[in-house]
């Protein structure tokens, strides 16, 4: 016998006896959460307590108040979050950081707005859709991404191997810099992966990645650094 | 008495006794206690996320078989490879095996708590690999060649100086002993490790089994470096990290951020459902998931304390638990330590010998309290002290029990009881902590309260 089938059948063997249902002292009965179907049970689930959002930290119903919460949540993260009235603005924000840190070349991917974003930069950029040399990237001084959702509870921004010009760009320049639209934002982490599963179900890429604020570590006496291994910087030009 | 006990009880009173141990810890959990409050009060009601989170696992949990054979359909359909290892031993060999076919030299690591549960790196060393924990926490702890103190800051027992010490001596480069300066010297090594390293190792925090997806929660970027640059990559799993569907996880991932750091979201949570995919431009050709038992199916077989496989390994009963904060991580002797590694290490690593862990516990419930999928704890610690004693009855404790039971139901008793405890009590003063003392495992290095002049007994007799 495989040591697939050993493992299952030790499974189903424990499984013979029922476990009460947590937090209830065996009291409340569990048969809303049954072993058929799972999407049967969040349906349950939520008849019986709710759903997510109405536990999650709360989120204003209007637009306004979900780019001030995003603009808040970015700050305390120490990320840079810039909300533009025009392509014109894009454009002017891009030169002034690229003069700022001095940057000498990018690395970014094929889309509409990234290319957009390297045209106005006009700096050699590196593109990674047909494959790129990893130590060119590591070379490069940002990396410039769209992205899928901006989600207004968390401040933060999601994106995937295919939205985002593949796994590695993203994190390996010492600063990335995310263009999103004003339409990308979402309310809440329920309605951002609502979106995902949406938008790419049944041919998921192959990684999706929530990223709130740039990378950082307090393994050092638990003081916050900046920086990890991740980018020491991140900053959103949202239009 | 077996050595695990023995060198529990030495480590548990030096630590104990350790003064500046315990300002390090006091220091480091100070600002956690804080910044999680606030985190926890800004959610609409933590305590209906706790309960559907528990629901959620439960559900996750009794239907594990089915599960599991989702998750593996979907991962294998989009050209993973799915391993299964019943032991330790199995899990290393699978992955020893991989390596050898990739004739790998160097192996980059991302944090895994279930790797130091199988004492992956010491076997891959053993075969001639070089492994390099890319986590700074744990990039620290392997330079020191001692295991994690913690669950999710495994290096929180060390200052800034002792760091600084450390890689001048083993890096040859410390320019200082800011933590900012330190964090850059580990980026610098680390960097050029990415891209050389032969094969990426990663832990992993969920499983999907609708969408057959692997989820990866850090801060530091390290994994998701480690999951995009190496041609091969290889993720190792308890079987028990599954959840239903996709939509779970915007519980989850913010619910193990706040409870496990104090933070809103932690900062890459990033979920994988195969090797690079048509189309893509990078990520690894090859990817090995490998779910691990390593009796865990007995912890499952156990119905009372089943929900123990619920634990997201979020550390936040390890922070509250005063006899974590006192005795330290290492204290321990196994990879899970606190609360958590004392309810389930009996299970997974035999309850005779790990049975005192039970004991290292004050009932407070400061745990169950802080257990965001709300294991019972405290309750099964109690269970655990049950269940040994009743395959292994302590006699003595017994007789003890009985003598008193004697004495405490006859008046007479209790009052001649009353007045010996009178009269040698000067004796016990003289003999203190001594060989010749009876309650001497308490009085070592405790008073015992003097008994007063008037029981209350005597009190009620006399009140009017
Ligand atoms: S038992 Fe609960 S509190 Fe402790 S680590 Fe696991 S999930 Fe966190």
């Amino acid at each position: 016998m495989s040591e697939r089938e050993n493992i299952l059948g030790r499974i189903r063997e424990a499984l013979k006896v029922n476990a009460p249902l947590p937090g209830w002292h065996g009291e409340r009965s569990a048969e809303h959460l049954s072993a058929g179907d799972p999407a049967a049970n969040a349906r349950n689930l939520a008849a019986r307590s709710g759903t997510a959002s109405d536990w999650l930290p709360l989120v204003g119903a209007s637009v306004a108040e979900q780019f001030e919460l995003f603009a808040k949540n970015a700050a305390d993260l120490k990320a840079d979050f810039q909300l533009l009235a025009s392509r014109d603005e894009l454009k002017a924000a891009l030169l002034k950081l690229r003069d700022a840190e001095k940057w000498r070349r990018v690395a970014s991917h094929d889309g509409e707005l990234s290319n957009f974003a390297c045209k106005a930069l006009g700096l050699p950029v590196l593109l990674t859709d047909r494959g790129y040399d990893v130590q060119e990237m590591e070379q490069c001084d940002a990396g410039i991404t769209e992205c899928d959702a901006l989600i207004a509870q968390t401040g933060g921004v999601a994106v995937t191997s295919r939205s985002a010009g593949g796994r590695a760009l993203s994190v390996l320049p010492p600063h990335h810099v995310v263009i999103a639209r004003r339409e990308q934002l979402v309310a809440d982490l329920p309605a951002a992966f609502a979106f995902l599963q949406q938008k790419y179900t049944p041919d998921f890429p192959s990684m999706i990645s929530f990223i709130t604020g740039p990378s950082r570590t307090g393994d050092i006496e638990r003081i916050l650094v900046l920086g990890a291994h991740g980018p020491k910087k991140l900053t959103i030009l949202c239009y | 008495m077996s050595t695990f006990v023995s060198d529990f009880k030495t480590r548990a009173t030096e630590k104990a006794g350790d003064l500046r141990h315990r300002q390090v810890i006091r220091t480091a959990l100070r600002g956690y206690e804080i910044v999680r409050d606030k985190r926890k009060a800004a959610f609409q009601s933590w305590e209906s996320a706790r309960q559907a989170a528990a629901e959620t696992k439960w559900e996750a949990v009794n239907h594990l078989d089915k599960h599991l054979e989702a998750l593996t359909a979907k991962l294998e359909a989009r050209g993973t490879k799915v391993h299964w290892a019943s032991t330790g031993e199995q899990a290393r060999e699978i992955i020893a095996q991989i390596l050898r076919d990739k004739k790998a030299r160097c192996i980059i690591k991302s944090k895994s708590m279930t790797s130091e549960e199988i004492h992956l790196n010491h076997a891959l060393e053993k075969e001639g690999f070089t492994v390099v924990e890319s986590d700074l926490g744990e990039f620290i702890v392997q330079l020191r060649h001692e295991p994690p103190y913690h669950l999710v800051f495994p290096s929180m027992h060390l200052t800034r100086g002792e760091i600084k010490d450390l890689f001048q001596k083993e890096l040859g480069d410390a320019p200082s002993d800011a933590p900012e300066e330190l964090t850059m010297v580990a980026r610098r090594v680390m960097r050029q490790k990415y891209i050389t390293a032969d094969v990426g190792f990663t832990g992993a925090n969920f499983a999907i089994a609708e969408t057959g997806m692997i989820s990866i929660t850090e801060n530091e970027g390290n994994a998701r470096l480690t999951a995009a640059l190496p041609k091969t990559m290889v993720t190792l799993i308890g079987i028990e990290k599954v959840l239903p569907r996709f939509a779970d996880l915007a519980l989850f991932l913010p619910m193990l951020a706040t409870a496990g750091a104090g933070q809103p979201m932690t900062c890459y949570n990033t979920m994988y459902s195969g090797p690079r995919q048509p189309g893509e431009c990078d990520g690894p050709e090859e990817w090995h998931v490998v779910l691990l038992d390593n009796r865990r199916t007995e912890l499952l077989a156990d119905a009372e304390q089943r929900d123990a496989l619920h634990c997201i390994r979020c550390g936040a009963c390890l922070n509250v638990c005063p006899i974590f904060r006192n005795v330290g991580g290492h204290t321990y002797g196994t990879t899970y330590s606190g609360p958590v590694g004392a309810v389930i290490t009996p299970h997974l690593r035999g309850l005779q010998e790990w049975k005192h862990l039970s004991n290292a516990s004050s009932l407070c419930g400061a745990c169950t309290e802080a257990c965001p999928v709300k294991i019972d704890l405290h309750h099964h610690l109690l269970q655990n002290r049950r269940n040994a004693s009743a395959s292994e009855p302590a006699f003595f404790e017994r007789l003890a029990y009985q003598i008193f039971g004697i004495v405490a139901n006859e008046p007479a008793f209790w009052s001649l009881a009353k007045k010996l405890g009178w009269l040698t009590q000067p004796l016990q003063k003289a003999v203190k902590g001594s060989a010749l003392d009876p309650a001497r495992a308490w009085t070592k290095t405790r008073d015992l309260p003097a008994q007063p002049r008037e029981s209350f007994k005597d009190w009620w007799r006399n009140r009017k």
